[in-house]
């Protein structure tokens, strides 16, 4: 009959493979800062994490490349999603990829390990199953309240 | 390079629960514990038939396609109705009907009764097999 819509959201679209090509490198990014547990690397992901929850996921280094050398040459239809799922687990990220470095700072180095282990984990899923973290996890949070 | 135990202990434990997640995400499971679903919760009338009951919010990718297959569906059919709550402003409605992610939708028949729930984005052909199992 018809579809009722008790709140209806508008906001911008982007390309959704732009993502998941960053969450693949994102899962290569954050598996060398686990193995070398090199502070420098992960602070260079946060940093691209920072950029992608405060300005969005398709501002990143990593959607220029997916823009400039990989769009091209991928043939498949173009799927769009709302820019805020991604903008969301950009945030998630950061907030792992902080308290990394908290943790490879204090020179405890479990924190550093759980926090990489945590995003490394979110990142495989969004890059091999497309995993969706705001889906999973944002209304989890809500609830606590 | 120090150890490569930990990237293989993450990654097992991730693809594990990955290929959980992929098979069991939008698959309609059968209830028949559930409670009934009044007009009053909802904010909405019920369906004739059916009331297909979606909750989304606004970080989740899939709760677009699910309210477009939703939207698709429903048309043409006159004892069918879909709803698409915002999960975000009925916290309340979510505790009580134990939402736990998005989207979910709930398959309620014409008493109220929810007899179907789906969470993540369901395929067409389960949404027509569920609708068609309802008189």
């Amino acid at each position: 009959m018809s579809t009722i819509k008790i709140s209806p959201t508008r906001s911008t679209v982007i390309d959704a493979r732009g993502p998941r090509f960053g969450a693949v490198i994102t899962t290569a990014v954050l598996a060398t800062a686990l193995a070398t547990s090199n502070l420098w690397v992960i602070v260079a992901q946060a940093i691209v994490f920072a950029i992608g929850a405060f300005r969005g996921p398709q501002f990143t280094p990593y959607a220029a490349i997916f823009r400039n050398v990989v769009k091209p040459r991928l043939k498949s239809e173009v799927v769009t999603e709302d820019v805020r799922p991604p903008q969301f687990a950009q945030s998630v990220g950061l907030l792992f990829a902080l308290t990394a470095i908290v943790g490879s700072l204090t020179g405890i180095s479990a924190i550093f390990i759980i926090a990489v282990s945590f995003a490394l984990a979110a990142a495989f899923l969004n890059a091999a199953f497309n995993f969706c973290l705001g889906c999973e996890i944002y209304l989890l949070i809500l609830r606590l309240r | 390079m120090k150890s490569l135990i930990p990237i293989v202990v993450v990654l097992s434990i991730a693809s594990a629960y990955g290929i959980w997640y992929q098979r069991s995400r939008g698959v309609i499971k059968a209830q028949n514990k559930a409670g009934i679903i009044t007009e009053e919760m909802i904010g909405a009338a019920l369906g004739s038939r059916v009331t297909l009951v979606q909750f989304s919010s606004a970080f989740c990718t899939p709760c677009r396609a699910t309210r477009a297959l939703l939207e698709n569906v429903v048309e043409g059919l006159n004892d069918v109705v879909h709803i698409d709550i915002d999960a975000e402003d009925h916290l309340a409605l979510v505790r009580q009907l134990n939402i736990l992610s998005t989207p979910t939708t709930l398959i309620v028949n014409s008493s109220g009764q929810e007899v179907g729930r789906a969470v993540g984005a369901p395929k067409r052909e389960q949404v027509l097999n569920a609708l068609s199992a309802i008189r």
